[in-house]
């Protein structure tokens, strides 16, 4: 078992807001099987604000780990600042990755920002969005 | 919290009475088998009689046992050494598949410096069939090295079998019985191979002792130069109390091993069943029978390992899984991908190595713990959630 910090198995052992949401405003996935680690993010979008956020997660404990960080990161920040949100600063806020986990297990704002890109998209807001 | 470990195969706690007769050549007896004066006597007769009891083991004289600090340095005296020093008759080597690294590395580094290797296939199973190893013969194989039973997923193969196609074609026949030496009878005669590969570790004895058998007539060049220890083989001052724990473990898995591993594969036999009948949507991975009687594999559908043996780690429950996540190099096991397991049974399979430790009791609380693990981490899974969009709209 690698070494995880103490935020780590916080988020591994009691992961924040899982789930899949009904009829999303957006949706997001990243990731696959062979790779080891698979992401699906949910959002609800209301007054460019993220209402709501939820995932599903295929992965070890960082990555289980990742994802509920990035869903607690996400909530109640409007469009711009969730787009702003790195993958490094997930790692930092989750007390830092193994090495070798950093570029696998670490892809939850990805799949956050794939999922605020298909709400835009849906939305014709694409444009006024690239930051 | 109760612990119940069930990855012996990592590392396993030394028979006592292997420490009992390790002890006294720490302190006592530490001369060292080289010397001429009286201190060497103890520790020479001890490494004589420790050697005898590696032989009997597989079936072998003494004289014909190298000791080494490790089955991968066995393994790789075997093939580099005899392809650096016998009387080769080419360039080709022949191996399987799912072999362990300390086979499939050097392997690789013998392409770079010129060898063509074959690495045979295995059937679902993890089976390599004895007629595709007589068609991968040519007049060029030098070696053929196939292990005698997986150590992942316990898959035994028809050493028999192998060995004789191999000597059908006058080729040396290498075999790594790491996983299978101390659990299953291995006769060096009866089987007919050239070389074998056992390690103590494997069988209640100390970690870095292991040997290698040696037929007669066969010539290997040393990997370790040096010294004349081992008969100029293996260089380097013995580690006596190593060798005398393995002689130990090697004379008490001789005159045990029946009854040890039929009282193991029957709890081996009853967690399978369980967790099989109880928790929806496992795999067993291996042969159902042709297997080693400590070992069980087992895929959980949907959910990847590294998250299960943590979370069953947080439970007590000790596994190892062939995940990518729990590998260092992050590769899913070789092994798992040669059998033809798609990577998403490959990122969830579980390895349970049981020990006499282990017993029916804790059968029902694993059983538990591994179906509300897999449940919670199922809850989570994409992939779990598509399934069962699927099911609804099949049904």
């Amino acid at each position: 078992m690698p070494d995880y910090s103490e935020k780590v198995m916080d988020h591994f052992t009691n992961p924040r807001n899982i789930g899949e949401i009904g009829e999303a405003d957006g949706t997001g996935e990243v990731g696959n099987p062979v790779c080891g680690d698979m992401m699906k993010f949910t959002i609800k979008v209301k007054d460019n604000r993220i209402e709501d956020v939820k995932y599903l997660t295929f992965g070890c404990g960082a990555a289980i780990a990742v994802s509920s960080m990035v869903s607690e990161m996400a909530k109640g920040k409007t469009l711009e600042e969730a787009l702003q949100i790195t993958n490094k600063q997930v790692a930092e806020e989750l007390g830092g990755l193994p090495g070798n986990k950093m570029h696998c297990s670490n892809l939850g704002a990805d799949a956050l920002h794939k999922a605020i890109e298909d709400y835009m998209e849906k939305h014709g807001t694409k444009s006024a969005s690239v930051s | 919290m109760k612990t119940i470990n069930l990855d012996y195969s990592a590392a396993s706690p030394l028979d006592k009475a292997v420490l009992e007769k390790m002890a006294p050549f720490f302190t006592e007896h530490y001369g060292n088998p080289s010397s001429g004066h009286s201190l060497g006597e103890i520790p020479r007769k001890a490494i004589v009689e420790a050697r005898e009891q590696i032989g009997l083991l597989i079936g072998a004289e003494a004289r014909d046992i190298i000791l080494t600090a490790s089955a991968s340095e066995s393994n790789n005296l075997a093939i580099k050494g005899l392809l650096a020093g016998g009387k080769k008759k080419g360039n080709h080597i022949i191996s399987s598949a799912i072999e362990h690294f300390s086979i499939l590395n050097q392997l690789k580094t013998l392409q770079k410096q010129g060898f063509k290797v074959t690495l045979l296939p295995v059937d679902s199973y993890g089976l390599v069939d004895p007629e595709d190893l007589r068609k991968a013969i040519n007049e060029e194989t030098s070696i053929i090295s196939i292990q005698a039973a997986n150590p992942e997923i316990g898959t035994v193969q028809p050493l028999e079998e192998l060995a004789a196609v191999a000597r059908e074609s006058e080729v040396i026949f290498h075999t790594d019985a790491t996983a299978a030496a101390g659990w299953l009878p291995l006769d060096v005669n009866k089987t007919g191979v050239d070389m074998l590969t056992l390690a103590g570790d494997q069988f209640f004895g100390p970690k870095g002792s292991a040997s290698l058998f040696v037929r007669r007539g066969i010539r290997l060049a040393p990997q370790v130069e040096g010294g004349i220890q081992e008969r100029g083989l293996r260089a380097g001052t013995e580690n006596v109390p190593a060798i005398v724990g393995l002689g130990e473990a090697a004379r008490l898995a001789r005159e045990t091993l029946a009854e040890r591993s039929a009282k193991i594969a029957i709890v081996r036999d009853e967690l399978k069943e369980k967790l099989l009948s109880e928790v929806p949507h496992l795999h067993l991975n291996g042969h159902p029978e042709k297997r080693l009687p400590r070992n069980l594999n087992i895929s959980v559908e949907f959910v990847e390992g590294e998250a299960l043996l943590m979370r069953l780690n947080m439970a007590g429950i000790m596994v190892s899984s062939g995940s990518s996540c729990t590998s260092q190099a992050l590769k899913s096991s070789h092994v798992l991908a040669a059998i033809g397991l798609t990577p998403e049974l490959a990122q969830g399979s579980l390895l349970f190595t049981l020990s006499s430790e282990n017993n029916v009791d804790d059968i029902p609380y694993i059983t538990e713990k591994l179906g509300s693990v897999a449940a919670l981490l199922r809850n989570m899974s994409p992939l779990y959630h598509q399934f069962l969009k699927e099911a609804q709209i099949n049904a």
